[in-house]
């Protein structure tokens, strides 16, 4: 006869209160913790890479087509210390702000008037479908004739190749919050503005700073390439300007200092910038793995 | 003692005091790209305050879409809503949903941010008082160790208890639960019903609670309503449930009792 019973585990193994207890965790070893950071792999790969760069360029010897690495670096400190590239870079990061911040305030607009109506939306829908595939620098010579040799033909470009990622992405964000969070938000009586800026952004925003960040990198290189075609505004050109300019002075060490300059400054934005966004923002709240 | 009584027949009548919500007669269809769906016809009921008020039935039933109607998320095509006497025309803070779905709460803010959020956002409550009033129902719900944790750090049981208490902190005219506990682990399933009976003994909230589980109807109601599918038609009202007990085999009589009853159209249906 057998008849239903528990045995408790003590029972089976009749052990002191601590007796085999096992580590749980362990720590892991100095290198792995190290390389476990994403910055100090890439940081290596860098200093390879540069190391390439280096030798190869000694190997050919010929300045004028590729300059080592130490060249490089030499006349980009030299000119950072005249105070040519400072120069150059404010120029150009000035013209960047604007453009970025004007065509990121338009596409909240537009979003914000697509999420609460539906003509919004099919305008939003119809105006990024026709614009989104045009590269913005090509509206540059038109720019040119409406607004004139100057920063404000820049802004112009700068704000096309903005505004239609950040919308974009943004609005396809708003569409892709969950309903039961949309239907939190009414619950709670919020409509109209509260509602978009209460609910949405915030639930969006993996998406918003996904659009953020595309629409940088058009900016960036949007604006880098509008300098080479043309750079002096107000007596004072851009980093793409000081590239064509050092190009035609057959200062190849210095348009390579150039280039490493846009790479750098792009590089500063991506991943300090963005990254620390990210980390304070969707990372904390587990919106991205 | 239990009795079914079948829906046509006159209730027992309520005490003085008029019903908390009213239910009318309500019919509600919504439109799928190329079909209108009926999913109740002509329901009517009524909830007194402090009532744990299930609506069963199985899937098709409507039951979740006439409690998104209570939350006002949909307007009946006929029939009325009433709830305190004011008709319901949109979702409000007097009816606070909990949803079934783990991301109702907010990821970008903590457990008491998250409580704390309606208090501010729908009553206007200053700060301090929102968190006064937060942390109590945080603690109610046993969470205040992770009270600054964020929402995907948690598990699914601790999520709707921030849902509930999030619900109850509002102290809304009635809590609406749309099957809270479905996503839940069996284990867990079972825990959160006798918090949930525990806080009601507490505060003996008024709540309306859909389910498709026959036993976790009888165990967390005083009354249950049952529906029947295609489309949601009232069935029968099962009253006094709060009497049946797990001991004496009544609460196991009740629910092959509402499951003969629920399933007696289909005669191939065994158990």
């Amino acid at each position: 006869m057998n008849s239903p019973q528990i045995i408790l585990a003590s029972d089976v193994q009749p052990s002191g209160p601590l007796g085999n207890v096992s580590a749980v965790e362990q720590k892991l070893s100095p290198f792995e913790t190290v390389w476990g950071i994403g910055a100090v792999r890439k940081t290596a790969l860098i200093l390879v890479l540069a190391i390439i760069w280096q030798v190869y360029a000694t190997y050919l010897d010929n300045p004028l087509l590729f300059p080592t690495l130490s060249d490089t670096l030499i006349t980009l400190y030299d000119r950072f210390v005249d105070g040519t590239l400072p120069n150059r870079i404010w120029t150009t990061l000035q013209i960047l702000f604007m453009g970025y911040f004007a065509g990121t305030v338009l596409a909240a607009l537009l979003t914000v008037v697509a999420i609460n109506t539906q003509i919004g939306t099919d305008f939003l829908e119809t105006m990024t479908a026709m614009f989104n595939p045009l590269p913005a620098i090509s509206l540059l010579p038109l720019a040119l004739i409406w607004f004139g040799l100057g920063a404000s033909s820049l802004v112009f470009v700068l704000i096309h190749s903005v505004l239609w990622a950040v919308a974009l992405n943004t609005h396809s964000g708003f569409l892709g919050v969950s309903r039961t969070l949309r239907m939190v938000g009414a619950n709670y009586g919020l409509t109209g503005l509260p509602y978009v800026l209460k609910i949405l952004v915030p639930a969006a925003f993996p998406s918003i700073l996904t659009g953020l960040k595309i629409g940088w990198a058009f900016a960036w290189r949007t604006l880098i390439a509008a300098e080479l075609v043309f750079g002096v505004s107000s007596g004072q050109g851009g980093l793409g300007w000081f590239i064509f300019e050092n190009r035609n002075l057959l200062d190849i060490p210095a348009v390579f200092a150039g280039l490493l300059t846009v790479i750098i400054i792009g590089l500063i934005v991506e991943n300090l910038v963005f990254q620390t966004i990210e980390r304070h923002t969707i990372q904390k709240w587990g919106m991205k793995e | 003692m239990l009795q079914v009584t079948p829906a046509a027949i006159d209730r027992p009548a309520s005490a003085t005091k008029p019903p908390l919500l009213e239910v009318d007669k309500v019919t509600l269809r919504y439109k799928t790209p190329n079909l209108l769906v009926t999913a109740t016809e002509s329901v009517s009921f009524s909830v007194n305050e402090s009532d744990r008020f299930v609506l069963l039935g199985p899937s098709g039933c409507g039951k979740s879409t006439l409690l998104k109607a209570i939350g006002g998320y949909m307007t009946p095509s006929a029939g009325t809503i009433h709830i305190n006497g004011r008709q319901v025309k949109r979702p409000g803070p007097d009816r606070m949903m909990v949803f079934q779905e783990f991301d109702q709460l907010m990821p970008w803010k903590t457990v008491l941010e998250n409580v704390m959020f309606p208090l501010t956002v729908a009553r206007k409550l200053p700060k301090h008082e929102a968190e006064t009033i937060a942390r109590e129902y945080i603690d109610k719900v046993k969470l205040t160790r992770a009270v600054d944790s964020y929402p995907h750090t948690l598990s699914g049981g601790m999520k709707q208890r921030v849902a509930i208490a999030r619900g109850m902190a509002m102290q809304p005219d009635i809590l609406l639960m749309d099957e809270p506990f479905a996503a839940l682990d069996a284990l867990t399933r079972r825990q959160m019903q006798d918090e949930l009976l525990q806080l009601w003994e507490d505060t003996k909230f008024t709540v309306i609670f859909v389910t498709h589980s026959i036993a976790e109807a009888i165990k967390i109601s005083n009354r249950i309503l049952l529906l029947s599918p295609h489309p949601g038609r009232v069935k029968a009202e099962v009253v006094h449930v709060d009497e049946a007990r797990q001991d004496d085999g009544s609460a196991a009589a009740l629910e092959r009792d509402i499951h003969n009853l629920l399933f007696a159209s289909e005669p191939g249906h065994k158990e």
